[in-house]
């Protein structure tokens, strides 16, 4: 892979020079899909993944390659000498990488419209954002260009691309899936996980990536809890219910029609109110921005010039942020959990809006919502940051709608209950209410 | 934040405090997401949390 080591703009100028081939390029691919295969013939087990192509949202480590982390900072640093442990795990299984995508810088943003790479668009309607900060990831499975990715998700950076180009996107529990090897940018929130075009995908993937790591302080050393062989126990006899109050408002009416569409499917009549989930919401904003400042406190200092402007204020205004702040928002999370905690005694799986309205255009500011003008961009996260801000395992399924674009609504349950979510969202796609079809190229 | 206490001054200063340089042109833009913040933040600080409540160095779900 040591030919990635270049950035896009000057392979594609040696190729297009004939300095050296497109099939060179990808050779190093090409030679581990060729090992795959004579490991069939020999009759070798060449693991469950064997010779499906993959790509990652470029902060994971990938041996030979910088790891960007979507900043013109990270550019300078050297090629990473290891695989992050997700990609090493995906790696044993046979799996093979493609290479890494596009996101916002450091992670923070939910569009990927970064102003160091360009804007990531999204495969049902070019000229829309894919979400952020995995749109390279979401929008990658949407167009085909993979059949899966990894992406990760701080405040519904997995969900958010996820629903907006109509793929299924899975946020396990908090801890449970190793970020050795991925950039951070708040540590009390990161997660690692897979986008891909099925509920089995997800499963399947999401198990080749549990257990135990010691390179990661946050990493559970719960045992594997296989969800694959789960996938088709259905959903009779779970208590499903949906997110009232907080969670039903602030949406476009087809956020809100999607949820109800799959409650319908599922069979769900009842509503549950998740208390103070706005706190909740401030509270995750509070920390996020206390963190990621402090993570790169000291190029803000000496470099501000060089971070995406769409970050940079945020980052610095982070900086300043009262320690008494940060740490109330630190104990209400706390107490939040608590009242979560109670919530799922009586409900399994609690359904929600992935997100407020579908892709916006890119370069849009704002959208009009029940008359009140409000800010794309932080209030794409309105409907996830509450649940990633406990840590709680959820999936977007995507809706796929004709004529319109897609939606996403989470299936969300309580810690460690990646089967549920699952199972529920393989039971929606046996029914045919979502799905994740490669789009089509616009002509 | 105490409505006597300007954004702009409270920016500079806490810059002035931690040793961070604010380009002049960019502060205008740091103190309306400060404000921001602020008044998010709000939203935490007026909830009355029990004494027992702490915050979970390693937080487990």
């Amino acid at each position: 892979m040591s030919q990635w080591q270049a950035d896009a703009s000057s392979i594609a100028a040696t190729i297009r020079g004939q300095e050296v081939t497109a099939k060179a390029v990808t050779a190093a691919a090409l030679a581990t899909a060729e090992q795959i295969d004579q490991a069939i013939v020999q009759g070798q087990d060449p693991g469950p993944l064997a010779g499906v192509p993959f790509a990652v949202k470029n902060l994971f480590d990938v041996a030979g390659l910088t790891t960007l982390a979507g900043s013109k900072i990270h550019a300078e640093h050297p090629p990473a000498t290891t695989d992050a442990t997700a990609v090493a795990r995906l790696k044993k299984a046979g799996a093979v990488l493609l290479g890494a995508l596009n996101m916002d810088e450091y992670a923070y943003g939910f569009v990927t419209e970064n102003s160091h790479y360009g804007p990531t668009h999204n495969p049902h309607d070019l000229a829309r954002i894919a979400g952020g900060s995995s749109g390279g990831s979401a929008a990658a499975v949407a167009a085909g260009c993979v059949p899966f990715t990894l992406g990760s998700d701080t405040n519904g950076s997995i969900r958010v691309p996820a629903a907006l180009c109509g793929v299924f996107g899975l946020k396990p529990t908090y801890g449970r899936l190793s970020r050795a090897g991925a950039v951070l940018f708040s540590s009390s929130f990161d997660h690692i996980g897979p986008l891909a075009h099925s509920a089995r995908d997800l499963a399947m993937i999401f198990d080749l990536l549990q257990g135990p790591d010691p390179r990661d302080p946050v990493c559970s050393d719960r045992p594997p809890e296989f969800c694959l062989p789960q996938l088709k126990q259905g959903i009779d006899g779970l208590r499903i219910a949906i997110a009232d109050d907080y969670f039903a408002q602030g949406a476009l009416p087809e956020a809100l029609a999607a949820v109800e569409k799959v409650a319908t499917a599922l069979g769900a009549t009842q509503r549950v109110t998740i208390p103070e989930a706005h706190r909740a919401r401030a509270a995750a904003f509070v920390i996020t921005a206390a963190e990621g400042a402090n993570l790169h406190a000291a190029n803000l200092r000496s470099r501000p010039q060089d971070f995406d402007p769409a970050t940079r204020d945020r980052f610095l205004a982070g900086a300043l942020i009262p320690a008494h702040w940060y740490l109330q928002a630190q104990r209400f999370r706390q107490w939040f959990r608590q009242q979560v905690r109670e919530i799922f005694q009586s409900v399994d799986l609690i359904l929600a809006p992935t997100t407020p309205y579908p892709a916006t255009p890119i370069g849009q500011e704002t959208i009009v919502i029940n008359g009140e003008e409000i800010l794309i961009r932080p209030n794409l996260g309105l409907f996830t940051q509450p649940l990633s801000f406990i840590g709680l395992p959820v999936v977007s399924v995507p809706l796929q709608r004709s004529g319109q674009l897609p939606l996403g609504v989470q299936l969300i349950a309580a810690p460690y209950n990646e089967a549920l979510v699952l199972r529920a969202a393989a039971y929606l796609e046996q029914a045919g209410i979502v799905s994740a079809p490669i789009v089509q190229p616009q002509l | 934040m105490s409505e006597s206490v300007d954004p702009t001054d409270y920016v500079h200063a806490t810059a002035d405090l931690i040793d961070l340089p604010l380009d002049p042109d960019s502060v205008p833009s740091i103190v309306t997401h400060f404000a921001r913040i602020e008044a998010i933040a709000a939203l935490v600080l007026e909830f009355s949390l029990p004494d027992n409540i702490e915050a979970a160095p390693v937080f487990k779900p």
